[in-house]
């Protein structure tokens, strides 16, 4: 399957457009450009991996993208709001809305349990507690951890951790979904879980998802690929389907 | 969402965060807990005495009137006084020696021969109750409790004073509207005043205080009493009064002094408590860093985020400060046993509710305030923190404006809450000014310090000194921290104890051999010779046999009093030109005293031309008169001519006669005087058998022991100290708690060096012996620096206002660092317990969870 390819035909709006972005950095007296000229856009409902080497600016331009940083010049815009205009608050209240997030290191609030994690977004929006608490006790049981919904973070696995994660990317149920390594810190069998995870959530949501990582192999699965070195777009293509995939 | 479901999130949100964390947050508490309970102890306490003096202002002064004058009455007041009416009861007081039979112990005594119904409001408390009216009836005496059970004395046991015998009729328990530190100066004893003559004490250079009080009919108009009075005194006639109204003034007056003071000190606690509670939220913050940035991550705006740990750090500063008014408020019980003494009246305790709503009122204002400060940088985290761990300062996310606004604000509250303390705003900018002045010193010192131990380290050093030493000044150190907080408290509590020992080593002489320790007054002229014939025939020495005229000035430059007054371009002081003089005569100049300016000279021939006399330097300015002036005496009753020839400083210090106006020999010789003496006993006892010998030969004669001076102003000095620093003690405790917070916060910190260590083969031994290096270099350093500025504030107190030269006492100083250190070092220490005797990773694992 090629989501990719077909979307392209038929025309799809899209989720994710990034025009001219710079990103430069002020290391003493040098300047550093870690995004260096970027131009893409991402149709709704596919799924992107950015790759790239360590140090290639793969993280700075995620951050820029979902509005976590201001280009050094260049916009953003992200469901057709341009975020260049947008106050600190009001890019919050973008992601609150339209976008989820799963990091490398799980980023789990270590005060809450793994419950009121994954209630936060929702909760933010002022829906009501009980069914806010209803549905994420769903989102959790959905990802296997129905029986650890009281735990605190730091008792909890880094797979589990990273599971917690994944519910509380998807109970706002975005637009658009950025992971940073989500498999980073993980084995790899809890990994490709986690991996199986976040996919079948994007299917079913039809949830866009763009995807940091360095690990190849999962970013084979994903329909595009945008591969960066030294902060520029290196190569930018759609993904082959496997070939057991298409006997299938 | 809309702003009510907002917030409510907000706090649930608030709730939720504190939780694993509140044990932490327990030490930023305590800080403000003890800062409150000074605050509330103090201005509780202050309502009831306020409250007390005000349902008791009667017994203050235990009359509607009191009129007093240093001689009988002039016809004109007894005149007024007699047309006013209502009961009367008068006395006679004045000093003299009291010597007890029974074991043949002498005490210059305060002596009130009493006639009358005084006191005519509150009570006169002797032991038996009866004592009280039956010394009148029964010609006997009462005495005070203290000097009662120091001789052993019983009711019944007898005392002379003067000629006279009086078998003690009971004990002095409470006179009304005098506190039970007035018998320091000497114990109190009443006499009917009916045949006080008897006691032969009253004869001419006595000193002698006339009084009566006066109880009114109801309904009689004070105003007009004191108008009446006030309008004798305008026609020149002398003497001195007080109503109720007057005397709750006085008293309310010199508590508001007292109490504010103290209130000042115990607000400098809430101060330190308030740098403990910005210490204790920087690190709180600092561990928070990453959940903000998640929290903005998913939508939380950065008001929220703001608000999510302002509700933190205000309830906890709201639920310390309750705390803290509830300890203030149990305080307070203990307050009224520190100082009953120096009241004049019985303390009425209830619980202060204003003070309550003040103290925790203050509390809160105070720890919103210092934490804003790391407060207002979560509004900087930014989202992408999440992303990316990044080590930031959260003092440089907060803009020079932020920074300034707030620290402009905090200066205004403190200065405001000063000035509601004292009054006045000069006053309050200056406690301001040098709080903050004291806090930069401190916090320089402590970057000197961290500077410092970076240059000082050295390669040779042993592994652990080189780790201790660089402890003080590695990130997350805790150098400012301990020597703002700890340092402050040492400069309080030292400087009023460096203090108390200056004042007390300006009069503690009677070690030293060539200075006198019993000076002997009122030796009449016929009695000079007998007196020093006992006192060499003892073997003792005189130093000083110095012969006394008294005198008042008749004229200035040949204006009388009444002249001088009117005379606006004259300034002379109205108790200068009043005063009874006692002035001597003499050839030469003592040791004690130095020549400014004019001509000393010693000996003059008679009467015939004006007299050359010399007057101290500090009088001249009083009496507004220059080199040249004339003065006219009245000598009992001869004029005698005299002009200025010289001026010179005296040693007031010393326990010899001093005297502001000397004459040169050849003049006074024949006229009415007595005699004052001083003696170098060699030991007490042979003082106190001399005054002993002495009051049974001469029972006029006063003696003052300066050993039993020195003695009587040491207990003072160390009530009155105690007071001071049982409050300024909330500082040094306060100190503790921000230490111990702060040391409690980096708590996860060390644990993990401590592990690393163990980890990498460092033996238990190594890992404490860093531990108590780095804790007894930051307490020696905190408590030097504390010292330093303590001696600075000493010798500045000495200097402006003591005029003495200040020499610190290095044995007290030593023993402080030594105090002092071993308390850091224990908080240090009890901080990291625990670690030491577990496997590392179990360590490591119970700290995260």
């Amino acid at each position: 399957m090629c989501r990719y390819h077909s979307k392209q035909i038929s025309i799809v709006p899209n989720i994710l457009e990034v025009h001219q972005l710079y990103r430069k950095f002020q290391s003493g007296t040098k300047t550093l450009t870690v995004v260096n000229d970027i131009n893409f856009s991402i149709p709704e409902g596919i799924s992107c991996a950015i790759v790239g080497p360590s140090g290639s600016g793969k993280t700075t331009l995620l951050g820029l993208c979902a509005g976590l940083d201001r280009p050094t010049s260049g916009s953003v815009s992200l469901n057709g709001i341009p975020l260049n205009p947008l106050s600190e608050d009001e890019r919050a209240q973008v992601r609150n809305q339209h976008v989820g997030f799963i990091f490398q290191t799980f980023q789990l609030v270590p005060t809450l349990t793994a419950l009121e994690n994954v209630m936060v977004p929702l909760e933010l929006r002022g829906e009501g507690t009980k069914e806010v608490r209803e549905h994420a006790r769903e989102l959790l049981e959905s990802v296997g951890l129905g029986d650890r919904t009281h735990h605190y973070p730091a008792q909890l696995s880094g797979g589990e951790q990273q599971r917690v994660a994944v519910a509380r990317a998807f109970i706002n149920e975005p637009k658009i979904l950025f992971a940073d390594e989500p498999t980073g810190n993980l084995d790899t069998e809890t990994g490709e879980h986690i991996e199986d995870l976040i996919f079948a959530l994007n299917e079913k949501q039809g949830t866009t998802l763009v995807m940091v990582t360095h690990d190849l192999e999962l970013a084979k699965k994903c329909d595009r690929i945008i591969k960066l070195k030294n902060g520029q777009v290196f190569e930018d293509s759609a993904v082959e389907p496997e070939p057991e995939a298409a006997v299938k | 969402m809309d702003q009510r479901k907002s917030l409510m999130w907000t706090f649930k949100m608030a709730w939720r965060d504190s939780r694993s964390n509140r044990s932490k947050l327990f030490l930023f508490m305590a800080a403000i807990i003890v800062g409150v309970a000074a605050q509330v102890s103090i201005t509780s306490f202050r309502a009831n005495l306020n409250s007390s003096i005000e349902s008791q202002a009667k017994e203050l002064l235990g009359a509607d009137l009191e009129v007093d004058r240093n001689a009988p009455f002039q016809p004109e007041l007894q005149e007024v006084l007699d047309s006013l009416g209502g009961d009367v009861s008068t006395a006679l007081e004045f000093n003299s020696m009291a010597f007890f039979p029974k074991n043949g112990n002498t005490r210059l005594s305060q002596i009130s021969a009493i006639e009358g119904g005084f006191p005519f409001y509150g009570d006169l408390i002797t032991e038996p109750a009866s004592a009280a009216s039956a010394f009148q009836e029964n010609g006997s005496a009462l005495v005070d409790e203290p000097v009662m059970r120091l001789f052993n004395l019983q009711p019944g046991d007898s005392v002379k004073i003067g000629q006279l015998t009086y078998k003690i009729e009971g004990a002095i328990i409470e006179i009304p509207g005098q506190p039970v530190a007035a018998s320091f100066f000497g114990p109190r004893i009443f006499i009917p005043k009916e045949n006080v003559e008897d006691t032969g004490l009253l004869q001419r250079g006595s000193r002698l205080e006339y009084v009566s009080w006066h109880k009114f009919p109801e309904g009689t108009d004070m105003i007009a009493v004191e108008e009446r009075l006030r309008e004798l005194r305008d026609e020149g006639i002398r003497f001195g009064f007080d109503t109720v109204e007057e005397r709750e003034e006085e008293v309310g007056e010199a508590i508001l002094y007292l109490s504010n003071f103290l209130n000042l000190i115990g607000f400098i606690a809430l101060l330190l408590g308030g740098i403990g509670v910005a210490s204790s939220i920087f690190v709180y913050i600092r561990q928070k860093i990453n959940t903000v940035a998640v929290l903005r991550c998913v939508g939380v705006s950065s008001n929220q985020a703001l608000l999510i740990y302002l509700i933190q750090a205000a309830s906890m500063g709201l639920i310390g400060s309750i705390m803290g008014a509830a300890l203030g408020s149990l305080i307070q019980l203990y307050l009224p046993v520190l100082i009953q003494e120096f009241l004049p009246v019985d303390i009425n305790l209830f619980i202060s509710w204003s003070s309550i709503a003040i103290g925790v009122g203050t509390g809160l204002v105070i720890s919103v305030l210092f934490a804003l400060f790391p407060l207002l940088a979560v509004k900087k985290i930014s989202p992408l923190y999440s992303l990316r761990s990044i080590s930031i300062n959260l003092l440089q996310l907060l803009t020079n404006r932020t920074k300034i606004t707030l620290s402009a604000v905090l200066l205004i509250f403190v200065t405001a809450y000063a000035w509601l303390m004292i009054g006045r705003i000069i006053p309050a900018a200056f406690f301001t000014l040098g709080l903050v002045a004291c806090l930069l010193l401190l916090t320089g010192f402590a970057k000197l310090i961290m500077k410092g131990s970076r240059k000082f380290l050295r390669a040779g050093f042993s592994y652990e000194l080189r780790q201790g030493l660089a402890n003080l000044y590695r990130p997350n150190n805790q150098t400012t921290i301990l020597l703002l907080t700890f340092g402050l408290g040492v400069t309080m509590i030292s400087s009023l104890y460096l203090t108390q020992d200056m004042l007390l080593g300006q009069i503690d002489f009677g070690e030293e051999e060539d200075l006198p320790n019993l000076a002997l007054y009122d030796i009449q002229y016929d009695q000079n010779e007998g007196v020093n014939e006992i006192i060499t025939s003892s073997g003792h020495q005189i130093l000083q046999n110095v012969p006394i005229v008294t005198m008042r000035i008749q004229e200035i430059n040949g204006m009388n009093a009444e002249a001088l007054r009117e005379d606006t371009t004259k300034d002379v002081s109205g108790w200068a030109l009043n005063r009874e003089y006692r002035n001597t005569y003499r050839d030469s100049l003592l040791e004690t005293e130095t020549l400014v300016s004019g001509e000393w000279i010693g000996n003059v021939d008679g009467i015939n031309d004006v007299v050359p006399i010399s007057v101290e330097d500090d009088q001249m300015e009083n009496l507004d008169a220059v080199l040249g002036d004339t003065l006219t005496w009245d000598v009992q009753g001869i004029p005698i001519q005299t002009y200025i020839a010289s001026t010179r400083t005296v040693k007031w210090d010393q326990p010899s006669p001093n005297f502001f106006v000397v004459f040169p020999a050849g003049v006074l010789e024949n006229a009415p005087q007595f005699f004052a003496t001083t003696i170098n006993t060699n030991s007490r006892e042979a003082s106190l058998q001399l005054q002993q010998e002495l009051v049974q030969a001469y029972p006029n004669v006063s003696a003052i022991d300066v050993g039993q001076v020195v003695e009587t102003v040491r207990s003072f000095l160390d009530k009155v100290t105690f007071v001071i620093q049982f409050i300024g003690l909330f500082s040094i405790i306060t100190g503790l708690i921000v230490l111990a917070g702060s040391a409690a916060t980096s708590r996860f910190q060390r644990i993990r060096e401590a592990v690393l260590l163990r980890t990498l083969g460092a033996s238990k031994k190594q890992v404490i012996k860093i531990q108590v290096i780095e804790y007894v270099l930051l307490g020696v350093m905190a408590s030097i620096t504390g010292l330093i500025l303590s001696l600075g504030a000493s010798t500045f107190i000495g200097y402006f206002y003591f005029d003495i030269e200040f020499v610190p006492n290095f044995f007290i100083i030593g023993v402080e660092i030594l105090i002092l250190t071993a308390l850091v070092l224990m908080i240090g220490l009890l901080n990291t317990r625990g670690v030491h005797n577990k496997p590392p990773l179990e360590v490591l694992r119970a700290e995260v969870a």
